[in-house]
């Protein structure tokens, strides 16, 4: 617009030497006309005031004791400390895997497994109070970083097939929750219950578990709800309208409270798996209707092809339909995975200790940090936003690694 | 028509689901439901099974069942279930807390799903005819005012038309209106969703008076910059006597856990000793009768007929000390958590209303 001189080079020589790129732009975006320029000094004005206040509350009135005087709380709760050793080797065992990932598809995996490296050298580095202050904690947390690097090297190697990390991360899944609880009545590893589990820990587990159970639950409802057989159809319309209509925490209520009413005395779900089990239904309803959608952007023709090359209907779902139905919905599926993320907050109302649960129990845990839940609230949702940021910057590394949108 | 008809037919279905649900809880407290009570002597056998006591308690209240640095489940309430475990199985660690919400206390206890219920639960009459058993009261709370110690306010007469800071929907809210009605006082009051929030405003100066059971009021008060500069009124609103409890259904187990409730009353008595964690063995060791008797060393005073050991009751003892012991670990003046005048909660030798029936 004001790059009249372009049209003009014979004129260019005879011009005022150009003002340095910061001012024009400046000009062109903030000041062209004068009502912007008054919204824009205003915003600069807010902005001043807002941000020096959060500021000066952040480095000089706020009492961040509760969140640095013992940070393993929010990390694992009351998990016992003699045996914490079990969550670090779940932790060391995921880091591997995803170093062997990282080395098995490179891509999106490179992202997370740097996430994930980053992540950990700056828990390893930043000091922290209490059992996270000791030196241990701290080398534990470095060495995680080249147990990534360990996996890439090994994920690199010819001989290692996708089909052996697929398997690794199987058998972490299902080894993970023994190595945490104990195996059977506690004579080869001592029993921790899940009421002493906590913080992050069962933030993730709920997420993690959340989000792998719910998926595959969810695809068949998908597939149910299209079924041409009325039992099933009928099944699954109920069970999915029925979910959706209920807010999630009356669901982890029902599963919680009112399900144990109704079961025998001996029969007793732990509180964890049912506030899992709630979860899971919730999510999956929701998948399933995401799942859905893709299901129908399938043209109709791409059945009737794979009709006329001889594939019968669970090589055409599985092999033709689902891989283009669930490519297009990945990014509506990672959406709701992270709002499951930030919904394992509500397990706190069937007193699942997690990170959000964890922070109420610090405010309560010395009479100096009663009044101090700003502090730790803010904390816990600084914990949420570096996740949540995470899992999207990480679904859209996977948007343009799988070319969606860009058709 | 036949595209109505599935919607239609799971509408229904979805609302006779929801009235099913809906209509006990509309009540305050939970409606009576149908549960298969334990039999005569089956807490105790399933306990001894499994090897562990398992209480319904919290992590969330400072005092009586809270957080320490290792993360470990400590408190008032937490002790008791301690002494239990102790008494029953000789190891005071053999318990398991499992945290409930205040909505959860009912069914849980009402299930058999936890042992004991320990976790501040105010004895009502609804609740001992719905919940479980209620034990013996262990603590004698109730609601109080806090004001600032210069406002000159010495009793609710002082505060018509006061701005009261008070949690919603509790019955802290109830009973803070009931009293001001009763006196015909005005008040304006200053509602928040959490505690925190409650006593926050109170320090910023939102609000003239706040009102709280008196045992949060103190560990408020101790929280506070200056404590000194805050004053909890000596007059009691309501009665909160905070009791543990067991499923109905087992008399041997109500027995068992009043008897070790009982224990921890009679050995603070001085003409006992007192009976201290530190003094249960001397006591043992030495010729005083009377101590003897409240550890069940001398004479077998029910204790066998209830399935316990000889030793189920210093074992307790050594657990987890007196029941004054038990207090001012938390809450006496060196408590680890706040300070708060015993008052009510006093042996009756001393005047309090802690009393145990004679062992005999």
């Amino acid at each position: 617009m004001t790059d009249s001189g372009s049209t003009q080079p014979e004129s260019a020589n005879i011009r005022p030497p150009s003002p340095p790129k910061l001012l024009v732009w400046l000009r062109r975006n903030l000041f062209n006309s004068w009502p912007n320029s008054v919204l824009t000094l205003l915003a600069v004005g807010s902005i001043y005031f807002v941000g020096r206040a959060v500021l000066e509350w952040a480095f000089f009135t706020a009492d961040w004791r509760p969140v640095t005087n013992n940070p393993m709380l929010y990390l694992v709760g009351q998990y016992p400390r003699d045996q914490i050793w079990r969550v670090g080797a779940s932790l060391l065992l995921v880091s591997f895997l995803t170093g062997m990932s990282w080395g098995e598809w490179r891509g999106i995996m490179r992202t997370f497994a740097m996430l994930l490296a980053g992540g950990l050298a700056v828990l390893g580095i930043i000091p922290a109070g209490g059992q996270m202050g000791s030196l241990a904690v701290h080398v534990f947390f470095l060495i995680n970083v080249p147990v990534i690097f360990l996996g890439f090297l090994l994920g690199s190697r010819k001989f290692v097939t996708g089909s052996w990390v697929l398997g690794g991360w199987l058998f972490s899944f299902l080894v993970i929750p023994f190595l945490l609880r104990g195996i059977g009545d506690g004579t080869v590893l001592p029993t921790v219950e899940t009421s002493l589990w906590g913080g992050l820990l069962v933030t993730l587990i709920l997420a993690v578990g959340g989000i792998l159970l719910s998926f595959p639950l969810g695809v068949l409802l998908a597939l149910g709800r299209r079924s041409s057989l009325p039992v099933i159809k009928i099944f699954c319309v109920m069970f999915i309208e029925g979910i959706r209509g209920v807010p999630l925490v009356t669901i982890l209520f029902m599963s919680s409270i009112i399900l144990a009413l109704f079961l025998p005395p001996d029969l007793r779900i732990d509180r964890l798996v049912r506030a899992l089990i709630g979860m899971t239904i919730f999510s999956a309803a929701y998948t399933a209707e995401n799942v859905r959608g893709g299901l129908q952007a399938v043209p109709a023709g791409q059945i009737e092809a794979a009709k006329a090359v001889g594939l019968n209907n669970f090589q055409t779902t599985l092999l033709v339909v689902l891989p283009q139905a669930l490519r297009a919905v990945i990014p509506a599926i990672v959406g709701q995975f992270i709002s499951l993320f930030k919904d394992t907050t509500l397990a706190i109302i069937v007193a699942i200790n997690e990170l959000l649960n964890i922070g109420k129990s610090i405010l309560q845990s010395d009479v100096e940090f009663l009044q101090l839940q700003l502090e730790v609230y803010v904390f816990i949702a600084a914990v949420f936003w570096v996740l949540c940021y995470l899992m999207s910057f990480a679904s859209r590394r996977l948007e343009t690694a799988l070319g969606i949108g860009e058709r | 028509m036949r595209k109505l008809l599935l919607p239609l037919a799971s509408l229904i279905i979805l609302a006779m689901l929801l009235s099913a649900c809906g209509a006990p809880t509309t009540s305050d407290e939970p409606a009576v439901i149908e549960v298969t009570a334990p039999g005569y002597g089956e807490v105790l056998t399933r306990v001894k099974e499994r090897g562990r006591v398992v209480c319904a308690g919290r992590t969330d209240l400072l005092g009586f069942g809270y957080l320490d640095d290792d993360g470990r489940n400590i408190g008032f309430d937490i002790d008791l279930c301690r002494a239990v475990a102790a008494a029953v199985l000789g190891d005071p660690e053999a318990i398991e807390i499992v945290p409930v919400t205040a909505a959860e206390r009912g069914p849980v206890i009402q299930t058999g799903e936890v042992d004991i219920l320990s976790r501040n639960v105010t004895w009502t009459s609804s609740r001992d005819a719905q919940w479980g058993n209620f034990t013996i009261t262990m603590f004698y709370d109730g609601q109080g005012y806090m004001v600032r110690a210069d406002s000159g306010i010495k009793s609710q007469d002082d505060m018509d038309g006061a701005s009261v800071c008070v949690t919603s929907g509790t019955t802290t809210e109830k009973n803070l209106a009931a009293d001001f009605r009763e006196r015909g006082l005005d008040f304006e009051a200053v509602i928040f969703e959490d505690t925190s929030s409650v006593y926050n405003a109170f320090f910023e100066g939102r609000c003239d008076v706040t009102t709280s059971d008196r045992s949060q009021l103190a560990a408020v008060q101790a929280g506070a910059d200056n404590p000194a500069d805050y004053v909890i009124l000596p007059m009691i609103i309501s009665k909160e006597p905070l009791t543990p409890v067991v499923p109905h259904g087992d008399d041997q187990w109500f027995d068992i856990v009043k008897l070790v409730m009982y224990a921890l009353i009679n050995a603070e008595n001085p003409a006992y000793g007192p009976i201290t964690q530190a003094t249960v063995d001397d006591i043992l060791a030495s010729d005083n009768i009377k101590g003897k008797t409240v550890l069940g060393a001398e004479g077998d005073w029910g204790y066998s007929s209830l399935g316990l050991d000889a030793d189920a009751l210093a074992n307790a003892l050594r657990a987890v000390g007196n029941y004054g012991e038990v207090y001012n670990r938390y809450m006496g003046p060196e408590g680890i958590a706040f300070t708060l005048p015993r008052g009510l909660n006093e042996h009756w030798t001393e005047g309090g209303l802690i009393y145990a029936p004679p062992i005999k």
